[in-house]
């Protein structure tokens, strides 16, 4: 079973539930940037917890199946089509040998994932199938999809059906403005008492530069850290560190101008001051994300976090709960 | 030392400042603190980054809640605080072709993005270093060994820190606006660290020369290589080999035949040793990797 690329989309990459282990070396995490739509597109097909799927940005690619095959698409508001017919977003659906997928223009969210029955099969690196593509590591040849690449798709589980669904009112929604919980810290204590506040205040704008690797955002005001004599080593404007290791979700500010949250393909560390990480429960948040979406940004302390978790946590329970 | 700072990165990391400013002593404890946290085999914890003068940790707070992990770090610093320094690792020599005509190409397409844009890099870094030349340069910077102190930024890539008195580092600003390209294998500097740039691709350090020696590769194409993609640990120590064009066109020919290996050699190093004689220790370090 194979499918053929005959659109890449945007950037395409094959993507499953990351590589952990390895970010002292400078290789993260990776792995689908929502990973509550990655666990949902392969349950409803059928496939383990961990199996590989695509993740389409912006806009779809365009798929030849040369099987049949049982498919499910979650994430991003972009309907599904087959041939040009309508399939349903969050529901498994079959597809016979030779038939065409393609996806409408996302209307909300910025990141649609294709499971099929039997996982795309490339092989583990380093323990995943995830693409790394700064390091030309794992998923199809170490790069996101080009037209006319053929992946190669494992055995389907006996379960594998069409018409498996969640109930709908578990489906997330992606709105277009949106807030962010935030943990302040790490060097939180470096901005001025003015840019603490309003870092909070303002509406902040997803900017064009949101990828995998970061997402930044602009239109807040700029913010000021506070003047001192530099560190050793630290370098010489006063957002510099001492290069130091960046959290997955860390909130850094070069010069002041524009906040940028990392995101699975972060780069592992660096030399400008982190303000504060954006809690994991909100983390496929971003990843749903438009250039031009508007977030604010919420403080909350490590029992807020927590709490955040653990309801991000119930919620995918509920929803599994609901499979039928 | 001041005692660490540690501050949570969200519910799922834990960031410890050892210190605000570069020192080995720094880097030395964020080590010890690290091997000990990595030989306990904590459940949940999933990531263990040593840093420059910090590290990271990341955990699963559903395994380990936050306050038990902090208070683990917390203890491992008190344990650790007043243990010997010493570290066993290994001592390599990498070879680099200085002033190459890759970087020299890369660094005159980006001169408007640099501090002196009559000068190259080398210039610009002994003038502001106070060498005499180029020459003086590379000799103090291929002189005494050099510490990984951090591998990151993006895959492979080692931050190197020059095992000499402080006043003797070699600091120089990082480009007024980063290069859209650096060549892959650029031996580069910014601030008081040296950097291999271990993939192609943008960056701000100033460009000094270039290594044959593949220092991440997925392949796992050479015998250095084989255990793992990435060559580079924290703790590792370097010593720069100036070679000829001849010598860099020799090694890159052998790199594609798969024959081209690196001299690495087991050395223990003690900070309290290194401090009583640093320059008199670096040289009988540099002596390990030819046999002595």
């Amino acid at each position: 079973m194979a499918i053929e690329v005959i659109k890449p989309g945007l950037a395409t990459s094959v993507q499953d539930a990351g590589r952990p282990g390895y970010y002292h070396l400078g290789i993260p995490l990776s792995g689908a940037l929502d990973q509550y739509a990655l666990h949902a597109a392969n349950l409803l097909v059928g496939n383990e917890e961990g199996a590989a799927v695509l993740e389409a940005t912006l806009l779809g690619p365009e798929l030849l199946f040369r099987a049949p095959a049982i498919v499910a698409v979650t994430g991003a508001e972009a309907t599904p089509k087959v041939n040009g017919e309508t399939r349903p977003r969050n529901e498994s659906f079959a597809v016979r040998a030779g038939d065409r997928l393609t996806f409408d223009y996302m209307k909300a969210g910025a990141r649609s994932y294709v499971a099929v029955a039997g996982g795309i099969d490339v092989p583990p690196i380093l323990g995943s199938r995830s693409t790394y593509a700064l390091g030309a590591l794992g998923g199809f040849v170490g790069r996101k999809l080009a037209a006319g690449d053929v992946l190669p798709v494992g055995s389907a589980a006996a379960s594998a059906r069409p018409g498996r669904a969640f109930a709908a009112d578990l489906v997330p929604t992606y709105p277009k403005s949106l807030e962010l919980r935030v943990l302040p810290g790490l060097y939180f204590h470096r901005l001025t008492e003015e840019s603490a506040k309003t870092f909070f205040e303002d509406t902040w704008t997803v900017a064009p530069e949101a990828d995998r690797i970061g997402y930044r955002y602009r239109k807040g005001r700029t913010l000021k850290f506070r003047e001192r004599k530099q560190p050793f080593g630290a370098g010489s404007d006063p957002s510099n560190i001492v290069d130091a290791g960046y959290p997955y979700g860390s909130i850094q500010v070069p010069g002041g101008l524009e906040p940028i949250i990392l995101h699975r393909d972060a780069v592992s560390g660096g030399g400008y001051a982190m303000i504060g990480t954006v809690v994991s429960a909100d983390m496929d948040r971003i990843a749903q994300m438009q250039p031009n979406n508007l977030a604010r940004f919420v403080a909350v302390d490590m029992d807020g976090a927590l709490k955040a978790r653990a309801d991000y946590r119930s919620r995918f329970a509920r929803m599994v709960a609901s499979l039928r | 030392m001041r005692a660490i700072r540690y501050s949570f990165g969200g519910d799922e990391h834990v960031f410890a400042e050892i210190d605000e400013e570069m020192s080995l002593e720094a880097f030395f404890k964020g080590m010890a603190i690290c091997r000990e946290l990595g030989e306990r085999r904590i459940a949940g914890v999933s990531e263990i980054c040593p840093a420059n003068a910090s590290y990271l940790v990341r955990f699963d707070p559903d395994v380990i809640h936050p306050n038990t992990m902090l208070s683990t770090l917390k203890e491992i610093e008190a344990e650790v605080g007043g243990a010997e320094l010493e570290l066993p690792t290994r001592i390599v020599e990498i070879p680099v072709l200085y002033n190459d005509p890759w970087t020299r190409e890369t660094l005159m397409r980006f001169r408007d993005r640099h501090q002196d844009p009559n000068s190259i890099d080398l210039e610009y870094a002994a003038r502001i270093n106070g060498y005499a030349s180029i020459d003086e340069f590379i000799a103090v910077h291929s002189g005494a060994p050099w510490f990984v102190s951090m591998v990151g930024f993006v895959a492979g890539l080692p931050f190197l820190f020059q095992m000499v008195e402080r006043q003797k580092q070699i600091e120089v600003p990082k480009y007024l606006r980063p290069r859209t390209d650096t060549p892959k294998l650029t031996v580069g500097h910014g601030g008081c660290f040296a950097a291999i740039y271990s993939v192609r691709g943008a960056g701000g350090y100033q460009l000094f020369g270039i290594t044959p020696a593949p220092i991440y590769d997925p392949a796992q194409k050479l015998p250095y290589l084989k255990n793992f993609m990435v060559f580079f640990r924290p703790g590792d120590i370097v010593k720069w080999k100036p070679i000829s064009r001849e010598e860099y066109d020799r090694d890159v020919e052998a790199v594609e035949a798969g024959t081209f290996d690196l001299t690495i050699r087991p050395v223990k190093f003690s900070l309290k040793a290194f401090h009583s004689d640093p320059g008199g220790y670096s040289r009988r370090l540099v002596e390990v990797l030819h046999g002595h």
